[in-house]
């Protein structure tokens, strides 16, 4: 009940309403629909504050947790979080277990928020990659929330960008197969017919249901995408901040808002292009 | 009567509190945005400063840079700003200068393309690096052969020419090639169904169709704006993005800022 006595405590108090003045303020001006995030830095934040890496990680979910509601409080409509990559597999079996355990946990404590603010939460990724627990429990949440869209959580675990395409594009091949549509009589070279389209492409990935994310924010310092969300980024402000993720708060939060903001026509125009 | 003209009274003073209420809400985001602008404002100077330094050679940190990491470069434009070729050639100039051998130069419309000929003229010796689509088996040696020589030549700088078309439209067209994969394994063979989706045969699909450059190391964003504007997807994975400002104000100091922060940054490629 720890993380539960955490949440009514961001919802109340006297922060809680000078936040709410403060979003008030933003509102004015255009609010992103999807925010995307990278949550690096959860093991430099550890070092740094002289703890081990779990706890670190456990900081870097109370992070989340913490942005998750900041963003239902601005108006932001989705949240994909970049939660585990299936190239984090090659770290040690011991810190892979220690995310898988925190994993656990957090489905059980989105499977309360997702009552408490009809959020629908969506696990993108390989799943088959997790443990049969994991795997249960994360469908369960998927299937108990498909109904809610007030606001929509994606979590991003086993995830990398060329799985989702590679993922993708198998789906649409074997769908074309079962709708009986071969490739007969294929002529090799530039005039053959596009069986499959970039539309069929983008409806079978993982992240479909959310739409392209206006900003994608990672901290931590770095300059790269990481194999997140490339597909999806065309048009998007992409936005690095310097802080460790358990160090992101709400006014980083409104530093990347108002960032936005001021590019806002830019972006508006590029979307309509793309 | 009168309860009617005082609900009137009532509902005209909340209308103007109201009112009241959405200025200063306007004045405090105005106020706001102010003053980030004049942050920006004052961010782009302290900039402008550090590149004049970088570029007079006062800051010694700047002057040796370890230019063999950098092996494949990307440059994005905007392609408003696309039509400005004199830059465009200045800028390849002064990455020739510092030693870079391969630049992917990049826009959504393709203006660059239409003008390769021009920036190729008059950039002494460069060599345009095309990937040809091709189908017959027999060329892919040609053609990984024509790559080879041309990346590993240190002689020339190569320029590839890239637009939107060669992202998500040239991920159908090898969609589509692996599909005829799959149609010709035979419904059956399942163990060779899924090995027909694999990264590497994905990568040899967009080779196929004429859109597979190598993987950049660094991509510097030339806009008003950090985005990568559909740059192939594929091929920015683990790629350093960095946002240089609008091609009309690039200089040269912040340019070896970029290549030199670039050099000095370790991926752990998640682990």
């Amino acid at each position: 009940m720890f993380r539960e006595d955490i949440i009514i405590h961001i919802f109340s108090g006297w922060r809680s309403f000078l936040r709410k003045c403060l979003f008030r303020v933003l509102r004015v001006g255009p609010i992103p629909s999807h925010i995307a995030v990278i949550m690096d830095g959860n093991r430099r934040y550890a070092k740094k504050k002289k703890i081990d890496d779990t706890t670190g990680y456990d900081a870097g979910a109370l992070a989340l947790l913490h942005l998750i509601i900041y963003c239902m409080e601005l108006g932001v409509k989705y949240v994909t979080a970049y939660a585990f990559s299936i190239d984090n597999f090659r770290r040690q079996p011991e810190e892979v277990q220690k995310i898988m355990d925190l994993t656990m946990e957090s489905v059980m404590l989105l499977t309360w928020i997702s009552k408490l603010r009809s959020v629908r939460v969506h696990f993108a990724g390989n799943l088959q990659l997790l443990s049969a627990e994991i795997q249960d429990a994360a469908k369960r949440l998927m299937e108990s929330t498909a109904g809610y869209n007030n606001f929509v959580l994606t979590i991003c675990i086993c995830y990398t960008s060329s799985d989702e395409i590679l993922h993708a594009v198998k789906k649409s091949c074997k769908e074309k197969w079962d709708d009986g549509i071969g490739i007969m009589g294929y002529d090799k070279g530039s005039d053959y017919e596009l069986l499959i389209k970039v539309v069929d492409i983008e409806k079978h990935m993982y992240t479909a249901i959310a739409p392209d994310p206006d900003i994608l924010i990672r901290t931590g310092g770095e300059y790269r995408l990481s194999n997140f969300l490339v597909w999806q980024s065309s048009g998007c402000h992409l936005s690095s901040l310097g802080t460790v993720w358990p160090e992101f708060g709400v006014f980083h939060l409104v530093w990347v808002v108002l960032d936005f903001q001021q590019n806002y026509h830019y972006f508006a125009k590029k979307k309509l292009q793309l | 009567m009168d309860f009617s003209n005082e609900s009137r009274v009532l509902h005209r003073c909340s209308a103007q509190v109201l009112d009241i209420g959405n200025l200063l809400l306007l004045s405090l985001w105005h106020l706001v945005h102010s003053i980030i602008s004049i942050c920006n404002f004052t961010l782009d100077i302290a900039n402008v400063l550090e590149s004049y330094l970088i570029s007079s050679g006062l800051l010694g940190r700047y002057k040796s840079l370890h230019i063999a990491k950098l092996r494949y470069l990307a440059i994005v434009i905007e392609s408003e700003e696309a039509y400005q070729t004199s830059k465009i050639i200045e800028l390849l100039q002064w990455l020739e200068a510092v030693g870079v051998k391969h630049v992917c130069l990049y826009d959504k419309e393709g203006i660059l393309k239409k003008s390769k000929d021009f920036i190729l003229e008059n950039l002494d010796g460069a060599i345009w690096f095309q990937v040809l689509s091709y189908w017959q088996p027999s060329i892919y040696a040609m053609q990984d052969a024509h790559e080879n020589n041309v990346l590993l030549d240190q002689q020339h700088m190569t320029l590839e020419f890239v637009s939107f078309s060669d992202g998500k439209e040239a991920v159908a067209k090898a969609a589509n090639v692996l599909f005829m994969k799959y149609s010709k394994s035979g419904v059956t063979d399942q163990n060779q169904k899924e090995k027909i989706f694999t990264e590497s045969q994905m990568s040899e699909a967009l080779k196929t169709v004429g859109s597979g450059g190598p993987e950049p190391d660094l991509l510097l964003v030339y806009g008003p704006a950090r985005c990568h504007l559909g740059f192939p997807a594929w091929r920015i994975k683990y790629t350093e993005i960095v946002h240089m400002g609008p091609l009309k104000s690039m200089n040269y100091g912040s340019l070896i800022k970029a290549i030199y922060k670039f050099t000095m940054v370790r991926q752990n490629y998640g682990k």
